[in-house]
């Protein structure tokens, strides 16, 4: 019975770890569908959770603070959008611009207005969002196996985790079954093709960014207002990264990003229980060395061991209207 | 705006001016953001220019700053020239200095200028293989270089700690770091040489290392633009599929590029073991390989631009601590944000006021020699 139980909280804990990446995979396939390279994932979770949880400590309400990250997170975007779609910069510089800039701002903010640690003030049981328990939660939990999986698995989980999962339907029936998905794969694969049809490339590149912003914005809300009740230094320690090698993994299809998405939180609530652990045969790993297992698995499944993924054509060359 | 001929456009235009602006701008941003933390921003500028110029000791700062900025922006320059984003700067540095304690502990027995010289050649060797197992999956495997080199700082952060805290670290001390290196193996600082002429300063880091990061600079405007193989790395660069038609192997360019670039990121480990920690720190590569993506963009990948390039980032470095230590609000971290926003301004968005800028010289050469 413990082994079962063991086993219900590893995938409990791998839904909750995956969340915030599978926000991110979802925002990636939008930008990248659309032609545009978006390394800055990374450093708009963090904002999104420096501005979810300063919004919400001043106003006193997670949603309010959820608002202004979306906020935050799409004119982060639109600068994106602005350096490389309108003034055809290098996108990839752009992104690490923006990385760069809001791993120092989100933390010298943080510490200007709250003390030199760089932490946001603990957000109390209203300024934060609380676990969802779903119906009759507690009284099925005694059936076998559905209880278990009803009780301890599906229940009990902060709103954005059902919700990232609900995006991925989502997000699928907009890129493959709306006329707004095929103009902006067409975006992404054959501009000018796209151009020559009559619809404004520059205009479905920033649409799919605005799109992106919004929700990676959910990502680092999660991070900070409800998993966590404060915002910390770089606490999104590298899942925009790791969730664009999952979208890369995924062949920028939702589907299957959403699988290398759970692998990723796999491997890391694994790592996260296997910490302190004699392994037989190979007694305790060292702990430094388990953590980095998740960059590892990136690493290995980028090189592409597991079948070679394919970008869209056009991405990441900014588009030149011809005159 | 109808884009001006290139060719009109005067050198120092393109090559200065414009830097120039872009530079005042992102500055103007860095001011805002000061404000927004609470400060003034006038009177932090009054403090960067006093602590990096306005006393001995901060000026030595200021260069030994420098000195890593050169080292990190020159290896992030050299894979750029081939197409390749190397961001792992960070992690060929950190596991350069591992190179660098290793050989020097181990081969102590040796003449110690013998000793130096190796060392640096272990630093170089472990710069460049960390570096090349990106390069090789991004040649072979094309996975994107951006990604692996993240990931590859990430691993070399969790490696590092693991052999400072169980294999290599002093058990004698608590802390995450190795022994001491021998005294004799020391660099000899700018506080030596300052005592050789009577001058007496209090500690410095800034050190022989200095030197290296001139020869540096040398080597790579000699490689880039002097060799064979440095044109063939820039034909990769700029247009992979001509280089193939002309014979080129960008696979070997990639390998060869990110190997050296990786090699010029590992002698960050040189200055900064055997000039100044004299043992390997838990973190010592603090940012550096970051903020070498700024110095390399800002000084437009050429080791003339990057010197002075380099140079900038260690005044606001060392300006930077001078701010931190008057200015409550401030700290660090405000320094990082202003790299990114140089970044930004002298990288993804330097076409913004270009054409202007360009047009408006190009013009008034043309009246000038109308009239």
């Amino acid at each position: 019975m413990e082994f079962l139980s063991d086993i219900a909280s590893l995938i409990n804990s791998t839904l909750r770890i995956s969340t915030p990446l599978v926000f991110a995979a979802m925002a990636g396939i939008f930008a990248e569908r659309s032609g545009v390279i978006d390394f800055s994932l990374e450093g708009k979770m963090l904002m999104a959770a420096f501005v979810a949880a300063v919004g919400s400590y001043f106003l006193g309400n997670p949603w309010l603070g959820l608002l202004l990250a979306i906020i935050a997170c799409v004119s982060l975007s639109m600068l994106h959008g602005f350096a490389s779609v309108t003034y055809k910069g290098d996108q990839v510089v752009s992104c690490v611009a923006i990385n760069i800039l809001i791993i120092g701002l989100t933390t010298a903010l943080a510490a200007a207005w709250f003390g030199q640690a760089g932490l946001t003030p603990t957000l109390n049981e209203d300024q934060r969002f609380l676990e969802v328990n779903l119906p009759f939660a507690e009284s099925l939990r005694d059936i076998p196996i559905v209880g278990t999986i009803y009780s301890d698995i599906l229940s009990g989980h902060y709103i954005f985790v059902y919700l990232a999962y609900l995006s991925v339907p989502l997000v699928f029936w907009v890129v493959f079954k709306t006329s707004f998905g095929l103009r902006l794969r067409a975006v992404g694969e054959n501009p000018s093709a796209v151009d020559t049809a009559g619809i404004n490339v520059f205009a479905m590149r920033y649409k799919a960014l605005a799109i992106n912003g919004v929700l990676i914005a959910f990502a680092g809300a999660h991070l900070s207002t409800a998993v966590n009740a404060n915002f910390f230094r770089e606490m999104s320690a590298g899942r925009g990264y790791l969730a664009l090698a999952a979208m890369i993994f995924g062949k920028w299809h939702p589907k299957t990003a959403l699988f290398a998405c759970l692998l990723f939180g796999f491997t890391d609530a694994l790592q996260i229980r296997l910490q302190g652990v004699e392994l037989p045969a190979i007694g305790e790993i060292p702990v430094q060395l388990i953590q980095a297992i998740p960059y590892v698995l990136t690493v290995v499944l980028l090189a592409g061991f597991v079948g070679k993924a394919i970008a869209p054509n056009a991405i990441g060359q900014p588009y030149i209207k011809e005159r | 705006m109808a884009p001006v001929d290139k060719s009109k456009v005067p050198w120092w235009v393109s090559n200065l001016i414009v830097p120039l602006v872009n530079l005042t701008l992102a500055l103007l941003v860095s001011g805002l953001f000061i404000f927004i933390a609470g400060e003034n921003p006038y009177e932090a500028v009054r403090l960067i220019i006093y602590g990096s110029f306005g006393y001995i000791e901060g000026f030595a700062y200021t260069l030994y700053y420098t000195t890593n900025f050169v080292f990190t922006g020159l290896a992030f320059a050299v894979a750029f020239h081939c197409r390749l984003f190397n961001i792992g700067g960070e992690g060929q540095a950190y596991i350069g200095g591992l190179g660098v304690f290793l050989v020097a502990i181990n081969f102590s027995f040796l003449p110690v200028p013998i000793v130096w010289l190796l060392s640096i050649a272990g630093a170089v060797v472990f710069g460049a293989a960390w570096a090349f197992i990106p390069a090789y999956l991004q040649a072979t495997r094309g996975s994107h270089v951006v990604i692996t080199t993240i990931m590859f700082n990430f691993i070399a952060a969790s490696l590092m700690v693991f052999l400072l805290v169980d294999v290599i670290r002093d058990t004698a001390q608590m802390g995450p770091h190795t022994v001491a290196l021998p005294k004799e193996q020391w660099f000899p600082s700018f506080k030596d040489f300052a005592g050789l002429f009577g001058v007496k300063i209090r500690y410095s880091p800034l050190n022989i290392s200095f030197l290296l990061a001139i020869l540096a600079s040398v080597f790579v405007w000699f490689l880039v633009w002097k060799t064979r193989w440095g044109y063939e790395m820039r034909a990769v660069g700029h247009n992979t599929q001509a280089a193939i038609y002309a014979g080129i192997s960008p696979y070997k360019n990639i390998i060869i590029a990110m190997c050296i670039s990786g090699g010029l990121a590992g002698l960050l480990g040189v200055n900064e073991i055997l000039g100044v920690h004299h043992k390997i720190v838990a973190g010592f590569p603090a940012g550096y390989g970051f903020t070498g993506i700024a110095v390399a963009l800002m000084g437009r990948n050429h080791p003339i631009g990057i010197f002075p390039a380099a140079f900038l980032f260690g005044i606001l470095y060392q300006g930077g601590s001078e701010v931190t230590f008057d200015m409550p609000n401030i700290t660090r971290y405000m320094f990082v944000a202003v790299q990114g926003v140089i970044i930004l301004f002298s990288g993804a968005l330097e076409n913004l006021f270009r054409p202007q800028i360009e047009s408006f010289f190009v013009n008034r050469l043309n009246m000038k020699a109308s009239a």
